[in-house]
């Protein structure tokens, strides 16, 4: 299987800090991936080197290509990265929070698709995004994610700060993407629990540098992991 | 009664000039929390330039407001990308230096360039009144505010309607956001100082008839517009156009009634407004209390 997304030894530092070292892992087509871990362990980092957020050192090849570039480089190769804390535009109605998702199509935006998957945005289409709950926040933050159309969707922490029941709704929904779009999905999470249940292989990082990756069974069945991040 | 409306009126044709001038502010206060101390000599520049080409270019006032709005367009992005894009990484002090060298380095370009003389201005707008009810309305007063309330008008409609305000507007909330959704950023900045300098040209074209044109002659424009902003909400532009015309009418009619403040007292009042607001109200009629996360 040829992968979709690839790092191969890739570097990234905050000033003096390095904050990843030599990180090597692979999404595949239509795979959904975790990434756990603890805080600091440079998870967010990863996202960050993949979407150009951060200065990357190493390799980065995404559909047979090499990455290059910013953020708005990579928006346009057809990666949606939603970052932590959601990056809702706050004071923006919904409505205009989904038409900046699709700020790379040309024409009239298509919502509809959209609206298949989060019929309710459609009647809150003028509320100020600010005031959603944090659910629905990350909902939209996901909807204006898949308006980008992109054929890799990488969330940052999508539970944070959300109820047990919510983050499962949204857990619901990134699975629904990934079954009947084939969007691959690469997913950092504290909440490995529910990580490991939509996610089919994981990697766990430790101060910068994979410690453990495996299918999600194994994680599960790894003593190390369990205690660490299962809390089991 | 009459006095009252006549000095409603001038004070409404002031508060238009501090209002565009003050949005202009806003515009690149939002975007990058740099107050732009040169947004006033821009404005005295592009005045500058559009005399020029009345005087000795013998364009009609009309084409030469039109040209200049175009060159202040390209002399503000021009400005963004070749003196504040490079700071990109500074901190915010060291980009409000720029702009104050910015200031001082185009006031005195303009003295060089076209001396540091009183030159006349021209109106475009009949000195003569409308009398309705026995108010006498300056006509002078009238096409001030309407060039002014147009121009905003415009710019709202762009910020409101086309996919490149909505842009420009999330970039102002959210850059790193905006750039995730794959929006160049550092081009909207540009723009931004673009239609920046727009605003200040209509703002400078529109008080040079009543003030003559100086290479100083915006310095107290830019204090009145530094006080509309602030009572606007720093963040706000319906603010900073409600904050100018609240300020325009308010100076004329304590100017009127308050027998005390005499015109020598019109900027030193101005200022006094600006510091009630930063003490009882520091966001301002529209601002609201940003809470940042440290």
């Amino acid at each position: 299987m040829s992968a979709l997304l690839e790092l191969i030894d890739v570097s990234a530092r905050y000033g003096q800090v390095q904050a990843l070292e030599r990180v090597s892992l692979a999404v595949g087509e239509g795979e959904v991936i975790a990434i756990l871990g603890a805080n600091g362990a440079g998870k967010t980092t990863t996202l960050r080197a993949v979407s150009g957020t951060v200065r990357r050192g190493g390799e980065i090849v995404f559909a047979g290509k090499r990455l290059r570039g910013g953020p708005e480089t990579v928006a346009r190769v057809g990666i949606a990265h939603v970052p932590e804390g959601r990056g809702i535009f706050a004071e923006l109605t919904v409505w205009d929070n989904l038409r900046m998702g699709a700020y790379l199509q040309r024409g009239r935006p298509d919502l509809g698709p959209v609206l298949a998957y989060f019929p309710w945005l459609g009647s809150r289409r003028n509320q100020q995004a600010g005031t959603l709950s944090g659910g629905e926040q990350q909902m939209l933050a996901l909807a204006r994610a898949f308006l980008l159309r992109p054929k890799l969707l990488m969330l940052d922490e999508p539970s944070l700060g959300l109820a047990p029941l919510v983050t499962r709704e949204v857990f619901r929904v990134v699975a629904d993407l990934n079954e009947k779009e084939g969007l691959a999905v690469l997913v950092v999470e504290q909440n490995a629990a529910v990580a490991l249940q939509v996610a089919s292989r994981a990697y766990v990082l430790e101060t910068g540098t994979v410690a453990v990756e495996g299918s999600s069974g194994e994680l599960r069945a790894n003593d190390a992991v369990r205690s660490a991040y299962l809390g089991l | 009664m009459q006095q009252f409306f006549q000095q409603l009126i001038s004070g409404l044709s002031d508060g238009a000039i501090f209002g565009s001038l003050a949005l202009a502010l806003v515009l690149i206060y939002k975007a990058t929390e740099v107050i732009n101390f040169a947004q006033g000599e821009l404005a005295m520049f592009t005045t500058y330039i559009s005399w020029a080409l009345i005087t000795h270019h013998g364009f009609s006032f009309w084409e030469a407001f039109f040209a200049t709005l175009l060159i202040a367009f390209v002399f503000g992005v021009g400005l963004q990308r070749v003196v504040i894009r490079p700071l990109e990484k500074a901190s915010v002090l060291t980009v409000v230096m720029a702009t104050i060298a910015l200031l001082v380095i185009l006031n005195g370009l303009a003295a060089w360039i076209w001396s540091p003389q009183l030159q006349f201005y021209p109106s475009p707008f009949p000195t003569s009144t409308w009398v309705v009810g026995g108010v006498h309305i300056s006509k002078q007063d009238v096409g001030t505010l309407g060039v002014v309330i147009a121009c905003v008008t415009v710019l709202w409609l762009f910020f409101r309607f086309t996919k490149l305000g909505l842009a420009m507007r999330a970039g102002a909330v959210n850059p790193a956001a905006a750039r995730l959704l794959g929006v160049r950023t550092t081009w909207l900045l540009a723009l931004g100082w673009g239609f920046a300098a727009v605003l200040g040209a209509v703002s400078g074209m529109m008080v040079a008839p009543s003030i003559f044109l100086t290479p100083n002659m915006m310095q107290a424009v830019l204090i009145y517009a530094f006080a509309a902003a602030v009572l606007g909400g720093l963040e706000s532009p319906v603010g900073a156009v409600v904050g100018g015309l609240a300020l325009g009418v308010l100076l004329d009619l304590l100017g009127t009634y308050v027998h005390p403040i005499t015109p020598e007292l019109r900027l030193p009042v101005a200022l006094v407004i600006l510091l009630i607001v930063l003490l009882v109200r520091p966001a301002g009629l529209f601002g609201r209390v940003v809470v940042r996360r440290v």
